[in-house]
């Protein structure tokens, strides 16, 4: 078993309500993730968990309900914000700069820490070079950390699905986040893949201490690796709790299987 | 064979971060600046000057502008030539107010001016996309037409409308020859060209490159689109407004409001597409084809003419440039939308495993 360090309450969602016309995504959810903690949202298609985590980093902004990070109340959140103060993110759908390398793609994601002014990048003189040098530092520690060694300089449209999801993680990482929110990680990985991104998921959170919040539709991963676990059906959350209580809730057991099982 | 990086090693980020990495293409560039700054003055004529290489030097920069906009932050312009125009009178009207300026001064502070401009013009692009920020731009291009053909006072109340400029002088040193001028903008247009070089490969050019590939997930990183599509506005016309200045100055020496029409601007666009989008490299290729083609055909067409028995005129000739120009055009974007500069990089990677498959 791993050693757990679990601190206090970093995000904490308040009877978050979103719709778009008449469509109700999500109804009234709460939850609160903690510190250091691997906190996972589970759900059928369609169930809301995208738009939760679209409303946590500030792309959707919810209707109704506030959303507390770090202690800072807010009535919703807007994307440099929740960049700016430690919250990151992956994409369900790669959602990669395609015309850009591997290490543009994780270069960029470091573009919050990088300062210097357009005309000292275009004289690439002092502080630009010196900036830029020691970016490029913190992000090869990244394509280290994630063994993607080999491919810095290809263009990520040509790597294949399982590498670019990792590319996705890297530039995510490169911005040091305090809160990583994954969107299906692992969708449409074979088993050893799925096992890689465990893996990675696992030290990030063990080596960085940092913070993750993740969807993901394989219940095996799902149940190994996350401390606590949120379960939505239809835009209403069902169920919340450790795996082992989630798993024996009549209420999931249904959402899941459906009536009558 | 001999386009091999065997045996250069890149021990440190520098080496690994500069323009050209493989050794044989920094001979190439270096001989190639090299040929052009002290082998050119004494090999070209006057009429080489004049009609080939200070246009295409000229058009080269503003397509580098409309690239860094287009190519790298995906924005698209259909006004480019207006923001030329801006850069080209302001740069009349500060040396006309202003006589004393330094004529680098002046290329600068007509850059800012058509900057300025280029961020007003740019703000459609926050709200919208693609084809209707096209439009936009084109409406910027018939408002700043209507502006120089109507507002007196840009024009000096010159009364036939058009304008004509004093000889450049600069540190009590005229330039009066072609040879002279031609050296003067080849320095311009290399400096400006290394500095946009810079920018796209610094944070600033990347985080163009991001809302051109992926806006969502370039703002959930915390780059602002604002900032970032304002800027590659800003800095776009900047390029267009100091090489309108040159084109201006050093090309026309005189002017009438209709030198930056919407034909140029598409000429522009046209350049990029088949030169290479998103490629500095592709911005020069793309700006000699253009410059050359009719050129070329009005030399070339009667001889063929000839030859096959038909007689070519001048008339014919410039109508075959526009079919050639549309069968390329139509070309690249189906077959490489990535422009000559593509083919060329693909052809150098292939060239490294030359003579191996692989």
């Amino acid at each position: 078993m791993r050693q757990r360090n679990i601190g206090d309450v970093i995000l904490d969602v308040r009877n978050i309500s979103l719709a778009f016309g008449g469509v109700k995504a999500l109804q009234s959810i709460s939850f609160d993730v903690r510190e250091h903690e691997v906190r996972a949202i589970i759900g059928p298609n369609g169930a809301g968990k995208s738009s939760m985590l679209n409303c946590i980093n500030g792309v959707y902004h919810p209707q109704e309900g506030e959303i507390v990070y770090k202690g800072e109340v807010r009535r919703d959140m807007d994307t440099h914000h929740a960049a700016e103060s430690g919250i990151a993110r992956t994409f369900q759908n790669l959602a990669l700069f395609k015309g850009m390398s591997v290490l543009d793609n994780i270069m960029t994601g470091r573009n919050l820490k990088m300062k210097t002014g357009i005309l000292a990048q275009a004289l690439h003189f002092g502080p630009a070079r010196a900036e830029e040098l020691r970016e490029r530092e913190f992000c090869e520690h990244v394509i280290d950390f994630l063994e993607i060694q080999p491919y810095r300089k290809t263009p990520v449209g040509r790597l294949p699905y399982g590498l670019q999801k990792r590319v996705d993680l890297g530039r995510a990482l490169a911005a040091q986040p305090q809160v990583l929110l994954l969107d299906e990680p692992m969708a449409g990985m074979n088993v050893e893949e799925k096992q890689d991104m465990c893996r990675f998921v696992l030290d990030i959170n063990d080596e960085f201490g940092t913070t993750i919040v993740l969807i993901e539709h394989d219940m095996g991963v799902v149940m190994d690796i996350s401390d606590r676990v949120v379960v939505l059906d239809y835009g209403k959350k069902i169920g919340d709790g450790t795996p082992d209580e989630v798993r024996n809730d009549p209420e999931v057991i249904r959402a899941y299987l459906g009536a009558g099982h | 064979m001999f386009y091999r990086e065997n045996g250069q090693f890149k021990a440190s980020y520098v080496e690994d971060q500069q323009i050209l990495g493989i050794r044989q293409d920094r001979w190439f560039i270096f001989g190639l600046i090299a040929f052009a700054l002290f082998a050119v003055p004494y090999l070209a004529s006057d009429y080489m000057f004049r009609a080939v290489l200070i246009p295409f030097l000229i058009v080269s920069l503003a397509a580098i502008g409309l690239n860094l906009l287009v190519g790298y932050c995906g924005q698209i312009s259909l006004g480019h030539a207006a923001f030329m125009g801006i850069g080209a009178y302001a740069a009349y009207n500060l040396v006309v107010r202003f006589p004393q300026l330094n004529f680098i001064l002046v290329l600068v502070l007509a850059g800012l001016i058509a900057a300025l401009v280029g961020i007003l013009f740019g703000l459609p692009s926050l709200q919208i996309k693609g084809l209707y920020l096209g439009v936009a731009t084109l409406a910027a291009q018939f408002f700043i037409d209507w502006v120089f053909a109507r507002v007196k006072w840009f024009t000096n109340y010159s009364p036939s409308g058009s304008v004509s400029t004093a000889p450049i002088e600069m540190f009590g040193f005229k330039f009066d020859t072609p040879t002279e001028r031609y050296l003067l903008v080849l320095v311009v247009v290399i400096v400006f060209a290394l500095m946009a070089k810079n920018l796209v490969r610094g944070h600033i050019g990347r985080s163009w490159m991001a809302m051109r590939d992926m806006d969502v997930a370039a703002e959930v990183i915390g780059i602002r689109p604002m900032y970032a599509k304002l800027s590659a506005f800003a800095v776009s016309a900047f390029y267009a407004g100091v090489a309108g200045a040159m084109w201006g100055f050093v090309h026309l020496g005189s002017w009438e409001p209709a030198a930056f029409s919407v034909n140029f601007s598409l000429n522009l666009l046209f350049m990029i597409i088949i030169g290479g989008m998103g490629s500095i490299l592709g911005s020069f290729i793309g700006a000699a084809f253009i410059v050359l083609l009719p050129i070329t055909l009005n030399q070339i067409l009667p001889v063929l003419g000839g030859l096959v028995g038909m007689n070519f005129g001048t008339a014919l000739a410039s109508h075959m440039e526009f079919m050639i120009f549309g069968a390329l055009i139509i070309f690249f974007l189906i077959v490489e939308p990535l422009g000559i500069a593509r083919l060329w990089a693909i052809g150098k990677e292939k060239l490294r495993l030359w003579p191996f498959p692989h």
